[in-house]
């Protein structure tokens, strides 16, 4: 550890001190999203939102390249689809008739091959890896605004909001009959989501985003027993996840999303399993 | 009290006063299928009345009906006068807890809060707004479990969570969805005896599976099978009541058809 500090501080690993920042600021829209979409249960519609975040980099790709606008970063082209999704799968969630699932599925695969299109009929070659599967290398100073601009806004709504928040995700027929505009809330919580799905892809990439969205609230929501307990523990956690994936994946020279979410999946599992043995003990002595 | 809520209720809707809830010729139907058909109720202020009828008859279509849930395909819904979207934050509804994941983490006094949204812009609580839900909790009994996680209580103390609810919604209406269901025979009559109580300062409305023990409390009973009969128990006297509904659960279910003649109704 004290060898990852040193490495820290060499100014020629600039590039490990911006992933760190991003990442440990990033863990708190991450903890508060992340603990909205476990208790809402729409990990399923994140995840659709994710790989729809890969037809609007494809996208941006494109304009950026072929069509020469060159200030046209991937990166808008990612969030504009994002939010694109968002509201799409919002809707259809909100009014599909039957088969929700199914048309989210849909999405969820146009999504990912409209980028890979858009890839084709672009010039070069992108080694689309670094998309799936997270590059720190990609961060850029401008992420670094990108994350602080999210901190405030998930920050500020959610603390504006919080009841209502809460209510929609708790008992949303309940949230209704209280005069609250549920179907905007949803809306306006997909969105967030899906701000913060596209910086979680620079992290880990399109593939394992979900599960550093949930499994940082998964673990928080064993031991929290209010909602903004198991945030603040699910921030936490995130940016611990972070930091120890940072430094192991730069100590054995691994590539960091993956490492990143092997010890959150470890973690997760390892939170698990000792809840499950210490109830068969405590079973066990009670019988005794 | 009715004179003065009589008053307040001088809008165009008013057919009658001191009607809590009217329903003029609705029908409902829902993917082609009929569910409700030609009905008219009326329900006065003060009345404790059951909801029952065979599964599928349309209780819980009723009950989302008069709540704005739903909307009738054809036909007038009042609440208190008014279209129940705009009723709403004078109604109080009970749910069943069976709906809530109960992995949530939330304390007993968050969701009796809950009551009171609506009430403000961004939906903060005042000072005001956390003494009604205590007392609200006091009202159900459960004034010492403001601080549980609600998955730590057993199911009537649950039930009677989302009833303190509805109650810190200073409801002038309170509709019950099966408040006796999944929870022990005595915890019922406990219920019931809260339910009698707020009666004295509140119409109550509540769907019931079990008309044969909630009878003796409510007094008049709605009986729902696509169509809708009313009756009034009160004019019937307790031999009556137990000789129509005691112990026959076939008959008290609905199971049979349910035909005008062999129905008191208004």
């Amino acid at each position: 550890m004290i060898d990852f500090w040193n490495v820290l501080l060499d100014p020629d690993n600039s590039f490990l001190r911006l992933a760190l920042y991003v990442g440990t600021l990033a863990s708190l829209p991450f903890g508060i999203i992340g603990t909205y979409v476990v208790t809402r249960r729409i990990s399923y519609l994140a995840g659709a939102i994710a790989h729809c975040v890969f037809g609007g980099i494809g996208a941006g790709l494109y304009i950026q390249i072929k069509l020469g606008i060159t200030w046209f970063d991937p990166m808008y082209g990612a969030i504009a689809a994002a939010l694109l999704a968002a509201i799409i799968i919002g809707l259809i969630s909100l009014h599909a008739q039957q088969r929700e699932d199914t048309v989210i599925g849909v999405l969820w695969a146009i999504g990912m091959a409209a980028g890979i299109l858009f890839i084709d009929i672009t010039p070069g070659y992108f080694d689309i890896t670094s998309y799936l599967f997270g590059d720190i290398l990609l961060i850029s100073q401008s992420d670094l605004y990108l994350v602080i601009g999210l901190d405030i806004l998930t920050a500020l709504i959610s603390i504006l909001f919080f009841n209502k928040l809460f209510a929609v995700c708790f008992d949303e027929e309940f949230a209704r009959l209280r005069g609250i505009n549920a179907d905007l809330f949803y809306i306006l919580l997909l969105c967030l989501t899906s701000i913060t799905v596209v910086l979680l892809v620079r992290m880990v990439g399109i593939i394992m985003v979900i599960a550093l969205l949930t499994i940082p609230p998964a673990i928080a929501g064993i031991f929290a027993g209010k909602l903004w307990q198991m945030m603040a523990l699910s921030s936490i956690l995130c940016a611990v996840f972070t930091w120890s994936g940072l430094a192991v994946s730069y100590q054995f020279n691994l590539s960091s999303g993956p490492t990143i979410i092997m010890i959150a999946g470890i973690t997760y599992l390892i939170t698990l399993s000792t809840i499950k043995l210490k109830e068969i003990i405590s079973n066990n002595l009670k019988s005794q | 009290m009715c004179k003065e809520r009589g008053r307040n209720r001088q809008g165009k809707f008013i057919v009658q006063k001191n009607i809590d809830v009217q329903l003029k010729n609705v029908f409902f139907s829902y993917n082609g299928a009929p569910i409700l058909e030609n009905v008219n109720l009326e329900i006065k202020y003060g009345a404790f009345a059951a909801i029952v009828g065979p599964n599928g008859g349309g209780k819980t279509t009723l009950l989302k009906l008069l709540l704005g849930l739903l909307k009738p395909d054809k036909g007038k819904v009042l609440i208190l006068g008014k279209s129940p979207e705009k009723s709403r934050l004078r109604v109080g509804y009970m749910a069943q807890y069976a709906h809530l994941d109960l992995q949530f983490p939330v304390i007993v006094k968050d969701i009796v809060l809950m009551g009171r949204l609506g009430r403000s812009r961004l939906g903060w609580y005042s000072k005001a707004d956390i003494k009604a839900a205590e007392s609200s909790l006091a009202e159900v009994k459960l004034a010492n479990y403001a601080g549980h996680r609600f998955s730590e209580l057993s199911g009537g103390q649950r039930q009677r969570v989302l009833i303190a609810r509805a109650l810190c919604c200073d409801p002038e209406l309170l509709l019950l969805d099966e408040p006796t269901a999944n929870i022990d025979p005595q915890m019922g009559e406990t219920l019931m005896e809260i339910l009698q109580e707020l009666n004295s300062r509140m119409t109550i409305l509540l769907v019931s599976h079990d008309i044969g023990f909630v009878s003796q409390v409510v007094k008049s009973v709605i009986c729902v099978n696509r169509q809708v009969l009313v009756h009034p128990t009160s004019s019937l006297n307790g031999m009556l009541i137990k000789e129509i509904y005691g112990g026959d659960f076939c008959m008290v279910r609905h199971d049979h058809s349910c035909s005008m003649k062999n129905h008191y109704h208004d």
